[in-house]
């Protein structure tokens, strides 16, 4: 079995390799197209150099500029999630979880650029309603000016559009790893999280942000409450419920705690998706617009500071002690609730919105134990639960509220969460099936450190043959 | 030759080594264990999920002294890790067969 997955990355590697040979001309054909569709008006610029004499070069370097950190800022959630997750789990997990959070940024970059990005963004023209379209392998420039100018975008180059899209496609791969964790096998979660980011993740997206038919339905998602956090909380949710729970987790009708390893850690990485968010918002609004992106950091940081505020309270009253854990979950659970919405609301809103997802987030965490789905992290609370407040928060708070808002607002809700859970769901069935799911018992009592990766995170002392 | 064994509350180890010290031990094998005795556990909870701990944080001071040295230390750790209140901790003194200084290859007494 072990032979016949390495076979067939290898496989893989070999034909996505040939593919990108051949991808070249199909991009060239894919700008040759859009040029020509744009060639009804004559290229702004003859070349790089005249687009850098002309007087619209210096705010497109200022937008690009923004951009370009913004995507910096959402790739550093990578390390936020990873002490998040690391933190909140076992010491004996810690090199897995780390593992799991440094591949898929990798794992999720790469692909889309193979595939996710030119899925996700195919060039469906608005209105047509589509639901599916594919720009062809591989990413690349043909015509520099098309390209590489305020000729593609206000505010970004082709690369910048790629680079800031690919390091949220990663973002929504890494949510799963903290609900799975402590259990999965390491194989296993690696093949799910290349399918759900190369095809289910972009498909979904592609929808609304590569104007397909819930753009046309008027659904809202500024910066993917929908699109990535819950399309994120629905694999994890498959996920939770076909491997089951951890080991001794609900033993004898209880819920016995599983103890963090690190508070320390868990609050480095909540800080540190914190300051992704600064990118993640502040970069939805797609250029450095001023006082679009000083609204959005502001309502941003507002809801993040109401859902710490409502998590505490919360869980002051009902679990008699003021719970850091909870806390954090709420900091992240104000932010994906603010996401959705984050250019369209005021004070008031925002501090709203984040104060039910701090009050929500506690609610659920306790719920899904009640329930035996058993999520390490609170990953399920945080972007499943609070993601779909987020998107529901647009139709009531805001520029954009209303009855029929909300009404496109479920409508977004409803067909990405079926597809993304139906689709995961087979994914991990089919997986299990295949390769297997989860470890043995005893891997899972010694610790994935061991079975998986063969060393540990924290070796005390280590007594070993000098020879 | 005796080995003295004390478990005691983590946070009198400074005062314990100090009246060592002073009875004139100069070497001695700390740990850190979990126990318990008549104190009784506490309850905690970790996200909405309540949790009794029994075992609580202690220190383990190991020391081997001659015989005749044997009363006076243990008296010189009782004294200083006392506090009064429940959880105090434990002495225990055993008879110790051999020692061996690695340095040196001294033996016996000699090597305590």
């Amino acid at each position: 079995m072990k032979y016949l997955i390495k076979t067939s990355l290898l496989i893989l590697l070999i034909t996505a390799g040939i593919t990108c040979a051949w991808a070249q001309d199909t991009n060239v054909i894919a700008a040759a197209t859009e040029a020509a569709a744009t060639a009804e008006e004559a290229p702004k610029y003859a070349d790089l150099d005249a687009f850098a004499a002309s007087p619209g070069y210096s705010i497109f370097t200022a937008h690009n500029l923004w951009m370009m950190l913004c995507a910096a800022l959402v790739f550093i959630m990578n390390l936020g999630f990873g002490c998040v997750e690391s933190g909140l789990t076992r010491s004996k997990n810690a090199v897995n979880i780390m593992f799991k959070n440094a591949i898929v940024p990798c794992l999720g970059i790469v692909t889309y650029a193979f595939v996710g990005f030119n899925l996700m963004y195919p060039g469906f023209a608005e209105g047509s309603g589509s639901w599916f379209g594919f720009a062809g392998f591989g990413v690349s420039v043909a015509d520099d000016v098309a390209a590489l100018t305020d000729s593609y975008n206000a505010g970004y180059t082709y690369w910048t559009d790629f680079l800031f899209q690919a390091m949220f496609a990663a973002t929504a791969a890494t949510i799963v790893s903290g609900a799975v964790a402590e259990r999965i096998k390491l194989s296993s979660f690696i093949v799910f999280t290349i399918l759900f980011v190369t095809i289910s993740y972009p498909i979904t997206g592609s929808w609304k942000w590569g104007l397909g038919w819930l753009n046309d339905a008027g659904f809202y998602d500024f910066a993917g409450s929908t699109l990535v956090h819950s399309v994120g909380g629905w694999g994890a949710l498959a996920g939770v419920i076909i491997l089951g729970p951890r080991l001794g987790k609900y033993v004898g009708g209880r819920v016995r705690p599983i103890l963090g390893h690190s508070m320390p850690l868990a609050t480095i990485g909540v800080f540190l998706l914190w300051l992704g968010w600064f990118g993640f918002n502040g970069g939805s609004v797609l250029s450095a617009n001023p006082a679009l992106v000083s609204l959005t950091l502001v309502t941003t940081c507002l809801a993040a500071a109401a859902g710490a505020i409502g998590a505490m309270i919360t869980s002051w009253v009902v679990l008699k002690k003021p719970d850091l854990s909870m806390v954090l979950n709420g900091i992240l659970a104000g932010l994906v609730g603010i996401t959705a919405g984050a250019d369209q609301m005021a004070m008031t809103s925002s501090l709203i919105i984040g104060l039910v997802s701090g009050i929500v987030v506690v609610f659920s965490v306790l719920f899904f134990d009640k329930v035996k789905l058993d999520d390490p992290v609170g990953a399920l609370s945080v972007h499943l639960v609070c993601g779909i407040w987020g998107t529901l928060a647009v139709g009531i708070f805001g520029a954009k509220a209303g009855g029929a808002q909300l009404i496109s607002q479920l409508k977004g809700i409803i067909a990405v969460g079926l597809f993304t859970f139906i689709f995961a769901f087979v994914a991990f069935f089919v997986i299990k099936m295949v390769m297997g799911l989860r470890v043995s018992a005893e891997e899972e009592m010694e610790g994935l450190d061991i079975g998986e990766h063969g060393n540990h995170a924290y070796p005390d002392f280590q007594p070993m043959a000098e020879k | 030759m005796k080995k003295i064994e004390a478990i005691i509350k983590p946070f009198k180890l400074e005062e314990v080594k100090d009246a060592l010290a002073d009875v004139g031990i100069e070497g001695m094998t700390v740990t850190e264990v979990k126990g318990f005795g008549r104190q009784k556990g506490h309850t905690e909870i970790y996200r909405g999920s309540e949790y009794t701990v029994d075992f609580l944080p202690k220190i383990k001071v190991e020391i081997v002294v001659a015989d005749s040295a044997a009363a006076s230390v243990t008296a010189a750790i009782v004294k200083a890790a006392k506090t009064g209140k429940i959880g105090d901790g434990k002495v225990f003194v055993s008879a110790v067969e051999d020692a061996v200084r690695i340095r040196t290859d001294e033996k016996g007494e000699a090597a305590v």
